[in-house]
């Protein structure tokens, strides 16, 4: 990346003024909106102290949102990152008809409403839905279980690899993969040794914001969980449960778990700025033929 | 092992990139493709290197087919036009590529490898650079990890597409001749694409000029340009001079200008005349007509442009730089202009179109005896 060189010129009191200003005010917003809520969480989840709030993530719902939360996330998040591979490729590699419309469905999730990505998956497989009545026959329960969990945050985390990858892939071309094929690479080779490396960090990218979404999401798990404490309830939904007291009201309990989440999203932030930091060069977007 | 190439097209959704192409390469030739931009050279190696296929015809080496293999099992080496190194890998790494991913084995042993990287680092004079990415390396400097990378597997046929395109023009000239060297040292079927007709004059020993998807005309560099087959080739390589000629009676004239008797036994009116600026002498007294414009001196020739008296058209003639001293020659000299050689293509009466098959070659100037 290119720094601009401060060219020293003389600056009249009225731009510094604005620059001054326009600075404040970016800080200001950012406090309002973004630091204060956050440090709200965690000043909340603490306020009985230490020793509470141990006590209180250590109880058995809250250690099981957790669980439940971190296996969505693990069986979505892989499922997607081989998706998201798949699509990247199809869709830049490849000619065929219908591309426009796949590059429009890969963006579905982005662009409806979570809860009614929520309420398709109950029409489909939920008592009434279409698939409902033959599940229920062969004895397997997909809404108010942890199945719909998981779909749904497939469902809504699909688009954030491909997204990632799509532009890259698309500048950096296909000549380096013809390369490795014309030496001799077989499919996979050339696809480890070459695509892979190539697209690593765009990749990760797309991986951690996935994992993100996967972990916080909410509207959508809402609609298909059922919220069954200790069952299908993941960390969002075991938040909201506390704070509206379906059993009681919990108010340190809510924030408890809640300062925990953002201590993923934060962790996964910091995973992210380091990987961009300590990578920077390979992560700007190279120029085809000046690399 | 000939390389046979038999009427291949290929057509992409808006036109033909091939059409209808048939080619035989010696072994141990070194053939150019000349051809400009969107002629569909780049296609054809692409087909030969298997990742592209056309629509209908074939190629065979030494009889076996070479389509229904990949492009994997070809042995074929192709440098692409921006090179296409892997930018994640060191040049070492990626002259190894091509060994390193064969199966167990075939592959050789690590050490082997090594040797082979080190020889051909030496070969393309890049010794020292290994450890470098190919971002940190030259234009000139990547052309030749590339190329080293496609030798590194042992290609029957080497195939190189705009090796120079990218380069500025004295690294260019240095390349290009020394790439000639390796030819002749290794001795590989060499392919190379180029749209400068001055490189494939000078290096190829065969010529295969393309235009839309065919090939005009095949032959030796002298061939190609003493001895062009078609109208296009006529324009494209080398400088020339253009006429429209008409038949009267007998004879084939431009305006006021004879070129000669008719050739064709009244077959045609019309035909298109080309004379290059160095068939083209100056006279005295006899001649056709004409007053001199310009004179660019470009060292040892002088290019002049002259204005023909009878219809105004531009020509250029060139002429020995000291010829232009010793007969004085000034902007604005009358002067007389003789005509060696001119090639001719008769034009069909009905669709105007150049009878390539019944070139000729006309000779205005020349005393009959
Ligand atoms: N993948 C492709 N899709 C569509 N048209 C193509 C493709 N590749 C080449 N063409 C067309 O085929 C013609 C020949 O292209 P190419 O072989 O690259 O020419 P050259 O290398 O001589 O410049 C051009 O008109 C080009 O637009
Ligand atoms: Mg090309």
């Amino acid at each position: 990346m290119r720094t601009t060189a401060h060219v020293s010129r003389p600056v009249s009191w009225q731009r510094r003024a604005l620059h001054v200003l326009l600075i404040l005010a970016v800080v200001c917003f950012m406090s309002v909106f973004l630091l204060l809520p956050l440090a709200v969480v965690f000043v909340e989840g603490l306020r009985g102290g230490i020793a509470a709030f141990i006590d209180t993530i250590g109880q058995r719902e809250a250690l099981a949102s957790m669980r439940l939360t971190l296996l969505v996330a693990a069986i979505a998040v892989p499922l997607n990152l081989i998706f998201g591979v798949a699509a990247a490729w199809a869709m830049t590699r490849f000619q065929f008809r219908g591309k426009a419309l796949l590059g429009a469905f890969i963006d579905l999730p982005f662009s409806v409403s979570p809860v009614i990505s929520g309420l398709l998956y109950v029409l489909l497989f939920g008592a009434q839905g279409w698939f409902g009545p033959w599940l229920e026959q062969h004895g397997v329960r997909i809404i108010f279980a942890v199945p719909s969990l998981v779909l749904v945050t497939i469902f809504i985390t699909l688009p954030f690899v491909a997204r990632e990858l799509i532009p890259l892939m698309q500048a950096q071309g296909s000549e380096e993969e013809e390369a490795a094929r014309v030496l001799g690479a077989t499919g996979w080779q050339m696809f480890f040794r070459v695509t892979l490396p190539n697209i690593r960090w765009a990749l990760m990218y797309g991986v951690l914001l996935c994992n993100a979404r996967a972990m916080g999401e909410f509207g959508a798990v809402s609609v298909v969980s059922g919220h069954i404490r200790g069952l299908t309830t993941t960390m969002p939904l075991e938040i909201e449960m506390l704070y509206n007291g379906y059993n009681e009201y919990d108010h340190i309990g809510a924030f408890a778990v809640a300062s925990l989440l953002a201590l993923l999203a934060l962790l996964t932030l910091a995973v992210k700025t380091l990987l961009e930091w300590r990578y920077s060069d390979q992560i700007a977007p190279h120029t085809p033929g000046g690399h | 092992m000939t390389l046979l190439l038999s009427h291949l097209s290929r057509h992409f959704t808006d036109a033909a990139a091939l059409d209808d192409v048939s080619l035989a390469i010696a072994p141990g030739e070194f053939l150019a493709l000349l051809g400009s931009s969107g002629s569909g050279k780049t296609t054809l190696l692409r087909i030969l290197a298997g990742l592209d296929y056309p629509q209908s015809g074939s190629v065979t080496r030494g009889g076996h087919d070479l389509l229904s293999m990949n492009a994997r099992e070809r042995k074929v080496g192709l440098v692409f036009q921006h090179y296409a190194l892997f930018r994640h890998l060191t040049v070492t790494e990626n002259i190894a590529f091509g060994l390193r991913v064969r199966p167990r084995h075939a592959r050789p042993s690590r050490t082997e490898i090594t040797d082979r990287v080190e020889k051909l680092l030496k070969r393309v004079q890049l010794e020292g650079y290994g450890g470098r990415y190919p971002a940190q390396l030259s234009g000139g400097q990547r052309q030749r990890v590339a190329l080293a990378r496609a030798l590194a597997v042992e290609p029957d046929l080497l195939l190189l597409d705009e090796p120079f395109g990218a380069l500025d023009a004295q690294v260019r000239i240095a390349l290009r001749r020394w790439l000639r060297n390796l030819h002749e040292e290794l001795g590989l079927t060499t392919v190379f694409v180029t749209h400068d007709q001055e490189e494939a004059l000078e290096l190829a020993d065969r010529v295969a000029v393309m235009n839309r998807g065919r090939i005009e005309q095949v032959g030796s560099p002298e061939a190609i340009y003493q001895q062009p087959a078609t109208p296009f080739v006529c324009e494209f390589i080398g400088k020339v001079n253009k006429f429209e000629l008409q038949r009267e009676q007998d004879r084939m004239i431009c305006g006021a200008l004879d070129f000669g008797a008719d050739l064709w036994a009244k077959r045609y009116d019309r035909a298109v005349a080309y004379i290059r600026p160095e068939h083209l002498a100056l006279a005295t007294d006899t001649g056709w007509k004409a007053r001199l414009r310009h004179i660019y001196l470009a060292g040892s020739v002088a290019h002049l442009e002259l204005a023909l008296d009878t219809s105004e058209q531009l020509i250029e003639v060139d002429v020995a730089s000291e010829d232009l001293l010793r007969l004085g020659l000034q902007q604005g000299a009358e002067l007389y202009v003789q005509a060696r050689t001119a090639t001719v293509f008769p034009l069909a009466n009905d669709t105007g179109e150049a009878k390539s098959e019944d070139r000729r070659v006309l000779r205005p100037h020349q005393q009959p005896y």
